[in-house]
């Protein structure tokens, strides 16, 4: 159905055209004037100025991996991230654990795990998708490198970044 | 002096060549235009400041604008193909000779030494040109220059009226 | 023709056009970016240099780097005509504009003409061929549309700027734009007459149609430069970029830097023509006659005065381009044929008739 729209009848001096253009003028200097002042200041100037205390605890940053309290690293290699990640960032080679470990039952742990941070697109399937906790979305969100094998993470970057998280899994404690 | 009026003179004459020359109306047109500026800039050797600035302004900056908007509009390819036949440029030989021959006739009359050209006197006034025109213009014939606007006007109209659909 | 005449004259040419005009585009580049930002709420460019001025120098230098392409389909003699065509003529303009009184002696006009407002209109005239070229060089559509709509656009406010300035020619009696501006400084600025001879009832009955020449003057200075609220030629939903769609790297610079060029000798001939040049308010410091000697520092004022208020006049614009929504092409027509067109001329009448009543 077509609507018919009711254009306003303007008045003579609406009609002049110079009125608005002084009514718009008036708004544009005032914002000018007011951003000049310092009065509404919305930017941030961002390497100087940072927003990090204000980001909220489901912000997705840089994934990374997580040791628990023991110093035991979480992974369990089952690979489960790996196979999740949309854009196939995240590879893993799994290795088992030698038997006079001190985490021997645990079996099995990644020998090398690589994120790639140029594929990486932040979804968090697999921090959603680990059965071990191990794998997290941390705060970090400048990652640069200069070049395609810096923007590599291997294992010891991740743990860097990822750090100690305590609790949650419980079930390859001595004390069950 | 003499050098710069011998650059804009070939600049003139060079463009006066192109338009003929060049198969590409636009070339051909801008050509004209070349023409057009190096005789301006002669006229401004000449302190006819008015003439020469009239000359930019009428010819090149309005009238071979919109010469050059249409020719834009046209399909340029077919004319770029088209070869000179023989016989224009015998024709072209003749009339070049002829207006040569012409020139030289009406220089060599009654001797190189008996004559001499007018003059292009400076104003004794030390009015500008424009003044001097302007005075002739609206003063001394204040009434051709009426008639002539007159009948430009009826032109326009009539323009006007002939490319006028009509409204049924 | 002495030496000395040809040396001073080359010295204003250099200085006005490389150190003055040219500077002043890239500023007035940085001056858009900044104060659009400023309107917006946002910060603008600030990094490079101390508040971002030497932006222009880093756009400058990226324009220079990047890959000059021309496309194989292009006219190529063209093509490359083109840009140089809008930039020339835009600095040719700058030769009678008067920057100032007299500084050594010497009038601060690159070439005193008696014919001022006419040759910048003829030079002016001829921008529009960088702008036809380009759209036909470019050899495909969006810029050949882009060209045709630019061209009669400026065509057709061609026609009312140069009726626009003829009340006020009729008013001084003279085309030469040093003595139009000493007029003013003696007897008030032609939009303000408020000192001198123009403090009078015939001062201010005459104000009344310099006032509508300079509202059709500026507006038409406005499309001429292709600026907004008329910037039609580049629409990106029906023409793309316009007639340089298919420019790249210092060739697009330079439709860009013409642009602004215009826009800068536009005010610089407005504030010529209404707001009296280089010339301070209230008569102050104005030189007693057109030969008279000017103390230095006097002259230095002079050309202050008269960069302050172009300068002005180009914040002026760049406000009203952050302000105004652009037209319809033909609102735009519209107002360029049958209301400006009508208004300029029955303008010309009204001071005619106003000149012989109040003779």
């Amino acid at each position: 159905m077509a609507i018919i729209v009711q254009r306003p009848k303007l008045k003579w001096w609406e009609q002049l055209y110079l009125p608005s253009l002084f009514i718009g003028m008036k708004v544009t200097l005032g914002h000018f004037i007011a951003t000049l002042t310092r009065k509404s200041k919305v930017t941030m100037q961002y390497p100087e100025e940072k927003w990090d205390a204000n980001l909220p605890d489901h912000y997705r940053g840089a994934p990374a991996l997580v040791t628990d309290e023991h110093g035991r690293e979480r992974c369990v290699a089952c690979q489960l991230c790996e196979f999740i990640c949309p854009p196939r960032a995240i590879t893993i080679k799994p290795e088992e654990i030698p038997s006079d470990d001190k985490w021997a039952k645990v079996e099995k742990r990644p020998r090398a795990f690589e994120i790639d941070m140029i594929r990486c697109i932040y979804c968090g399937l697999c921090e959603e998708v680990c059965p071990e906790q191990a794998i997290y979305l941390r705060k970090d969100y400048a990652i640069t490198g200069t070049s395609r094998a810096e923007m590599v993470h291997d294992k010891e970057r991740l743990y860097e970044i990822g750090g100690v998280r305590t609790g949650l899994v419980n079930k390859w404690n001595e004390l069950k | 002096m003499t050098f710069l009026f011998c650059l804009f003179a070939a600049l003139a004459l060079i463009g006066g060549i192109g338009v003929v020359v060049c198969r590409n109306p636009v070339s051909a047109a801008f050509s004209m235009i070349l023409s057009f500026l190096g005789l301006a800039s002669l006229f401004i050797q000449l302190d006819a400041f008015l003439v020469g600035t009239l000359q930019v302004l009428v010819y090149a900056g309005a009238i071979m604008v919109l010469f050059l908007f249409i020719i834009m509009l046209l399909d340029v390819q077919e004319e770029e193909k088209r070869r000179f036949p023989l016989i224009s440029f015998a024709g072209a030989g003749a009339v070049v000779t002829a207006f040569l021959v012409l020139v030289i006739l009406v220089l060599n009359r009654g001797g190189t030494a008996g004559r001499s050209l007018p003059v292009v006197a400076p104003s004794e006034s030390g009015q500008s040109d424009v003044h001097r025109i302007g005075e002739l213009l609206f003063g001394t014939y204040w009434f051709p220059v009426q008639i002539v606007g007159v009948l430009l006007l009826a032109a326009t109209v009539g323009v006007v009226v002939l490319s006028k659909k009509e409204l049924k | 023709m002495d030496w000395h005449l040809i040396i001073a004259a080359a010295i204003k040419i250099v200085v006005f056009v490389f150190f003055v005009t040219l500077p002043l585009v890239a500023m007035s580049v940085w001056a858009e970016r900044r104060v659009s930002a400023a309107i917006q709420d946002r910060v603008g460019p600030n990094r490079v240099g101390p508040f971002g001025l030497l932006q222009a120098v880093a756009d400058g230098i990226k324009f220079l780097l990047k890959e000059d392409f021309t496309p194989a389909h292009v006219r190529k003699f063209y093509f490359w005509l083109a840009p140089a065509l809008t930039m020339v003529p835009a600095l040719l303009t700058c030769a009678v504009l008067p920057f100032g009184s007299r500084l050594f002696g010497e009038k601060m006009v690159i070439a005193d003409l008696d014919v001022g407002p006419l040759y910048v209109f003829a030079i002016a005239s001829l921008t529009v061929y960088g702008i036809v070229l380009a759209g036909w060089a470019s050899n495909s559509k969006y810029p050949f549309l882009g060209g045709v709509r630019s061209t009669s656009q400026m065509i057709s406010y061609e026609i009312c700027m140069g009726l626009s300035i003829v009340p006020l020619v009729m008013i001084y009696g003279d085309l030469n734009l040093g003595r139009i501006v000493h007029e003013q400084a003696q007897n008030g600025w032609a939009l303000l007459p408020l000192w001198g001879e123009g403090l009078s009832p015939k001062g201010f009955l005459l104000a009344l149609p310099i006032f509508v020449s300079f509202v059709i003057f500026t507006t038409s200075m406005f499309a001429e430069t292709n600026r907004l609220p008329f910037d039609l030629p580049e629409c990106e939903t029906e023409l793309v970029a316009g007639y340089h769609t298919e420019y790249s790297s210092m060739k697009f610079a330079l439709f860009f830097l013409g642009e602004y060029a215009a826009m800068i000798i536009g005010s610089g001939l407005c504030v010529t023509l209404f707001l009296g040049g280089w010339s301070l308010p209230f008569g102050w410091l104005a030189p007693a006659t057109i030969d008279a000697e000017v103390p230095f520092w006097h002259g230095l004022i002079h050309l202050g005065a008269f960069f302050a208020k172009v300068i002005v006049f180009i914040l002026f614009f760049i406000v009203v381009r952050w302000t105004l929504p652009r037209f319809r092409y033909d609102q735009l027509m519209r107002l360029g044929w049958v209301f400006f067109f009508e208004i300029a001329l029955a303008n010309v009448v009204l001071t005619a008739i106003l000149l012989w009543v109040l003779k």
